[in-house]
């Protein structure tokens, strides 16, 4: 919940304010907030992290020329090695590159469906926040609908509407990755909006939101510039959590036959795969698993740095 | 005779009854009194959801209703007819079936009673005729027993009558489709009224166990019948039917911690399996059935629409009626891999699509993996590797969609098949759906494999009785699947052949044994000929079973077709 | 405005909007019914497929069982039906075990609320204590560990950590049984501590992935108070650490912890398919998700229309707690 001041600097033990100097430069916000993020180390290195993998994904599979699907019986769940740096699975392919293309899909999806779900809960959750009555009723009538639909039965629906018409509209890769992104984002966006929608209801009330009005505010202005700012903690962990949330429920997804095919090595995928070999073959699974927990990882502490540098109630 | 590959002793046999062999001998049952085994646990990773027989959809609610119910007799593992709940197997000798294939009579047990007391008699035979045969009851074991006429000759002996003579005449009463529900308990509740029967979940059979408990899908509970109607049998006190979760936990249960004594269907990699078998709790157990895994090929085109149809037999296949693209496709399949790394001791790589019974193998085939060979056909023919390195001809691509269910074998089993055809130019585009549309009859959903909206796709066909009578339906020209008959009809390659349709409807009337043997045999030689589906692995029945527990099991009966004969080593 | 002078008024408020939302309800479970019932309804999926793909099942069967379950009705038609059955407390009959689907439902409702419900417990019990003490103590050394365990925690799927733990504990330590059973044969404390053994593994597997999400709103909301005016003002006046974190610190941070806790409540009637799955729970989540697979819509609808009335309760009384929680909410 939200506070109306901020505690004497002085107090502040984390923090190493020199106010001083912060109010005699002439600075925009966005420097402002580059600069508090920059001050955050754990969330620098993570962005160094994650943008490492992004781009090893990316370009990885150009420089590890090894084919994803190269069946090889004679090579069978191997551990790691010159010939196959993350060992290989129980048909003979090689880990490494099937983890390489793989990630290109988990780490898009996972990101997608994460904007999917947190742009489309903020929005709904602010409107439905800042209006009364009606409006909030009908909205809140609509999250419970979304959070009381079966997921199972209309994903299925949908891809059984949706899919041939995408198909023949942008290709069969590209329409299975906008149904999947938009399956699973939308099984997750009532909760962010939930969210939102409890912080608006604290912060409405504060004065903070009266001075704004009274200093002739637009409802759109108060909302973006004043409110939001502030109602965003609760929304950057939930968004954290989305991302490995999406990641392996694309798996089950696929799993299901709802998701990309089956021959596509997804990180959910290949842990899925995994699974009934741990006892003989644990890298496998460790390296799927351990893939996972360095995105969702860099992605939090990102989140971190993010919300300490937007924060306007911070003083760092 | 010999000739055909049967020999001497077992063609006698057949023509002693009439194609249908007698079982030898029992298995050796050491007990000496009824009891005394304690708990019988026992792991379906699909729980029986309900206890009727006739309303069984599927094997895991057959084998729960045949804890408590029987039939006249049972199939052994070798499709050998054992009598359960009859005296003896007719037999053209004992005068049980007419020389001229138009009435069998079965004698029934004396002694034997029901759970609550009453006395089994020919009148419980009739009644489940009637209510089977009865459309209202919609029973799904109707096909067994609509088109007889069975009459009571006295308390325990009945006669059933055909329309025409019938080589197969060991359907009614026999096997899952036959297991045996009370009349005194389901007459009030026949036609529209039988899904109110309480017995459907409370069942009174005449079966080695009696009923104590059902939780539909998750758990059946019996206890020990003490007039069941062998001496010494059943062995075990209770028993306990566990249903859900997945394949590879339930054989841990099994084969790691004991938990349970007997898993069923373990449809998991034969790697694993060995590995758990290592540990020296439990092993696999293995029996041959008839189920084949197949490739079908697509006669018709998938992709263009007549009529509001897709795959409507008024098209034709744009390449894979080319019989050289068929017989490159056949070379293609790496069955041999299939069969070592994938499916190991649980498919068996194979060349027919009729693998079991014996005497209804063909040895006219064989097959061949060789992807130079089937290269070179292609070339031969007029495909040539085009610009991006896929065969065409006169515009036409050689591009195929394979769909199959989702299923972990199955799905290596098409990487190994496409990495063949991509090393021969042709272009494989794999595409799964999940089982239960894929398995559906649902009429508007383009992803059934009776629709089939694709080039090629893969599946188990299973046979579900000793014989390949019904199992053979599939290739006739009247049964192909089409936007008229909702695509119920069972030939969904769409393959029509007159030569076919008539080796068929002769062997459907031929009563000599050894010439039926030899039709079904010429067509089976006929579809792989034409390469009308590319046989993959034949499958076989693999349960999971404690190194202490003796449980014979048959993949042309239940898994509980001899529940009365297992034992624990004590 | 003045304290009192608030929660004077306040009181009519308050009651004005739960009588209006409790007169939403109504209509709104209503609507909800309607949406689920089309859904279903639509996707693609046949429950007598089974029959169609046994050779020995002549197609009239299949016919049959349609007519009689008037799967050939339209839509508006079963959805009637079904709502005046509903009305009359018929929940519906099973298709595919031809059994009410009530009593399917409450045959499975105690061991759902025993396993699943504990493991809600149990995340709670994790979470709030975790979350608080990592908080006020940003960036230290538990703070770091409890926050790296919370990020395997919900990284890692519950199909993943259950088969670990099942292959420690059940199969190499041989400690615990990993399939669960209804019908333990022990009675009294023996059977307690059966049914302890038997529960242990899914609850902590459940527990432990709930827990996760939880722990970190929970540090992130306290966070978000911790360094503000009242609570220098509190510790200022001298007020004992624990007083001034449980009750200036956690009550306001409570409200984003309430609304995750409401949205995860009916979770428990439904929700944990996987756990479920791997440990052969026969929870409700298991029932709806084999129906889900055979195309057993009445077992679907019902199980999810209880599901929808669980979503409705519980986020109005999150609604209404946030009140409570903080006094200057206003309900206009």
């Amino acid at each position: 919940m939200a506070g109306s001041t901020h505690a004497s600097p002085t107090a502040d033990a984390a923090g190493v304010a020199s106010p001083v100097k912060a109010r005699t430069r002439h600075v925009t916000p966005w420097t402002e907030a580059w600069r508090r993020f920059r001050r955050h180390r754990l969330a620098v290195v993570s962005a160094i992290i994650l943008l490492s993998m992004i781009f090893a994904v990316a370009v990885g599979p150009l420089l590890w020329r090894v084919q994803i699907n190269d069946i090889d019986f004679t090579a069978q769940l191997q551990g790691p090695s010159w010939a196959h740096p993350m060992g290989t699975d129980d048909l003979g392919q090689d880990l490494l590159a099937r983890m390489l293309y793989g990630g290109r899909i988990s780490l898009a999806v996972g990101l997608a469906a994460m904007s999917v779900s947190v742009v489309v809960g903020t929005i709904v959750g602010s409107v439905a926040g800042i209006s009364r009555g009606f409006v909030d009723s009908a909205l809140v009538w609509l999250i419970d609908l979304f959070l009381s639909l079966p997921q199972l039965p209309v994903l299925l629906l949908l891809i059984y509407l949706f899919r041939d018409s995408l198909k023949s509209l942008v290709g069969p890769q590209i329409s299975i990755f906008i149904l999947i992104v938009a399956g699973i984002g939308s099984f997750r966006w009532m909760t962010v909006a939930r969210l939102v929608r409890a912080q608006f209801f604290a912060l409405r009330e504060k004065e903070f939101v009266e001075a704004a009005r009274a200093l002739g505010a637009s409802t759109f202005r108060v909302v973006v510039r004043h409110i939001l700012p502030n109602a965003l903690g609760p929304v950057i962990v939930a968004g954290t959590i989305d991302v490995a949330a999406a990641i392996i429920l694309e798996s089950t997804l696929s799993f299901l036959g709802l998701g990309f095919p089956a021959d596509i090595p997804t990180w959910g995928r290949i842990l899925y795969d995994a699974k009934d070999n741990l006892d003989i073959a644990p890298h496998w699974a460790l390296f799927a698993g351990g893939a996972i927990f360095l995105a969702v990882l860099t992605i939090n502490f990102i989140g971190d740095g993010l919300r300490d540098a937007l924060d306007p109630r911070r003083i760092l | 005779m010999l000739g055909l590959g049967l020999t001497a002793p077992l063609a006698a046999q057949m023509l002693a009854s009439s194609g249908v062999a007698v079982a030898a001998d029992a298995p050796a049952y050491k007990p000496t009194k009824r009891g005394g085994g304690g708990a019988l646990k026992v792991l379906w990773w699909q729980g029986a959801t309900l206890l009727n027989p006739h309303f069984a959809v599927g094997t895991k609610d057959q084998d729960g209703s045949r804890i408590f119910y029987e039939p006249l007799a049972s199939w052994d593992p070798n499709g050998n007819l054992t009598p359960v709940l009859a005296a003896e197997v007719p037999t053209i000798e004992n005068g049980g079936l007419a020389k001229n294939g138009l009435s069998v009579t079965w004698k029934l047990k004396q002694g034997v009673k029901w759970h609550d007391g009453q006395p089994f008699t020919a009148d419980d035979c009739v009644f489940n005729w009637q209510y089977a045969a009865n459309p209202a009851t919609a029973a799904t074991t109707i096909g067994s027993y609509q088109d007889i006429n069975v009459v009571k000759v006295d308390d325990h002996t009945i006669r059933i009558e055909f329309e025409k003579p019938t080589p197969f005449w060991a359907d009614a009463f026999v096997g899952v489709y036959g297991m045996i529900i009370p009349k005194h308990i389901f007459e009030p509740y026949t036609g529209a009224k039988s899904r109110d029967a309480p017995a459907n979940l409370a069942p009174v059979g005449t079966g080695p166990y009696m009923f104590v408990g059902f939780n539909p899908g998750d758990l059946v509970q019996g206890k020990i019948n003490p007039n069941y109607h062998q001496d010494n049998r059943p062995y075990f006190d209770t028993i306990e039917m566990k249903g859900g979760g997945d394949a590879v936990s339930a054989a841990r249960a099994v084969m790691q911690t004991g938990e349970y004594d007997f898993a069923w269907n373990m449809q998991v990699e034969d790697e694993i399996l060995k590995r758990l078998e290592a540990g020296g709790q439990g092993h696999a157990d293995i029996t041959a059935t008839g189920n084949i895994e197949h490739i079908e090929l697509n006669n018709t085109d998938p992709w263009k629409e007549v009529d509001g149809e897709r795959s409507s037999l008024k098209t034709k296949h744009p390449f894979l009626t080319d019989p050289a693209v068929r017989q490159a496709l056949n070379m293609l399949v790496d069955r041999a891999s299939v069969h070592k790394f994938i499916y190991g001791r649980t498919g068996f790589d194979t060349a027919n699509f009729i693998n079991n019974p014996k005497r209804f193998v063909s040895p006219n085939t064989h097959y061949e993996f060789n992807i130079d060979k089937a290269a070179k056909l292609l070339d031969d023919a007029g495909w040539k590797p085009g610009s991006d390195g896929v065969r065409e001809k006169d515009g036409v691509k050689l591009h195929i969609v394979f769909q199959t269910s989702i299923n972990a074998p199955r799905q290596k089993n098409q990487e190994i098949v496409k990495q063949a055809c991509q090393k021969a130019g042709i272009s494989v585009e794999i595409k799964t759906v999940t089982a239960s549309v894929f398995f559906s009859s649902d009429v508007a959903n383009p992803d059934t494999y009776t629709h089939f909206c694709a080039d090629l796709q893969m599946f188990t066909t299973t046979m579900t009785q000793p014989d390949p009578a019904v199992f053979m339906r599939q290739f006739l020209s009247a049964e192909a699947a089409t936007k008229a008959n909702k695509f119920q009809g069972r030939n969904i390659t769409r393959w029509q052949n007159p030569d076919y349709d008539k080796l068929y409807h002769d062997a459907e009337s031929e009563l000599d044994p050894v010439k039926r043997a030899a039709l079904f045999i010429a067509m089976n030689d006929l579809v792989i000929k034409d390469v009308v589906i590319i046989p993959d692995v034949y499958r076989t029945l693999v349960s999971a079973v404690s190194n202490k527990l003796h449980a014979p099991v048959s993949g042309w009966d239940s898994n509980f077709w001899a529940l009365q004969d297992w034992y624990r080593d004590a | 405005m003045p304290a009192s002078f608030r929660s004077q008024r306040k009181p009519s408020f308050v009651s004005r909007y739960l009588i209006r939302r409790l007169l939403i309800t109504i209509p709104s479970l209503l609507g909800i019914s309607i949406v689920l019932f089309t859904v279903l309804a639509l996707a693609p999926g046949d429950p007598f497929g089974e029959l169609a793909s046994n050779p020995a099942i002549p197609p009239q069967v299949q016919a049959a069982l349609r007519l009689k379950f008037g799967l050939d009705d339209p839509i508006p038609v079963r959805y009637l039906h079904w709502l005046t059955a509903m009305l009359h407390g018929d929940w519906g009959f099973s298709f595919a075990s031809r059994v009410d689907v009530d009593v399917l439902i409450l045959q499975r409702l105690p061991t759902t609320l025993a396993v699943i419900g504990a493991s809600q417990v149990l995340a709670l019990l994790i979470a709030l204590p975790v979350g608080i003490y990592a908080a006020t103590r940003p960036y230290s050394l538990f703070d770091q560990i409890a926050s790296t365990f919370a990020l395997i925690g919900f990284s890692l799927p519950p199909f993943f950590t259950g088969i670990v733990f099942i292959l420690v504990f059940s199969i190499h330590l041989n400690w615990l049984p990993f399939v669960f059973r209804s019908d333990l044969a022990a009675t009294g404390l023996a059977w307690w501590w059966e049914e302890f053994k038997q529960s242990i593994m899914p609850i902590v597997v459940l527990g432990m992935f709930q827990g996760a999400t939880w722990t970190r709103f929970m540090r992130s909301a306290v966070l978000d108070v911790i360094r503000l005016d009242y609570v220098t003002t509190a510790r200022a006046k001298g007020l004992p650490e624990s007083g001034v974190v449980l009750k200036h610190i956690v009550r306001n941070a409570l409200i984003p912890v309430v609304t995750l806790i409401a949205l995860q409540m009916p979770i428990v009637f439904g929700g944990a398919i996987v756990t479920e799955q791997i440990f052969r729970i026969p929870g409700i989540g298991s029932l709806l998700i084999s129906a889900i697979l055979a195309n057993d819509t009445p077992v679907i609808m019902a199980v999810t229309f209880v599901f929808a009335c669980l979503v409705i309760l519980f986020n109005l009384i999150a609604d209404l707690l946030y009140g409570w929680l903080d006094p200057r909410i206003s309900y206009r």
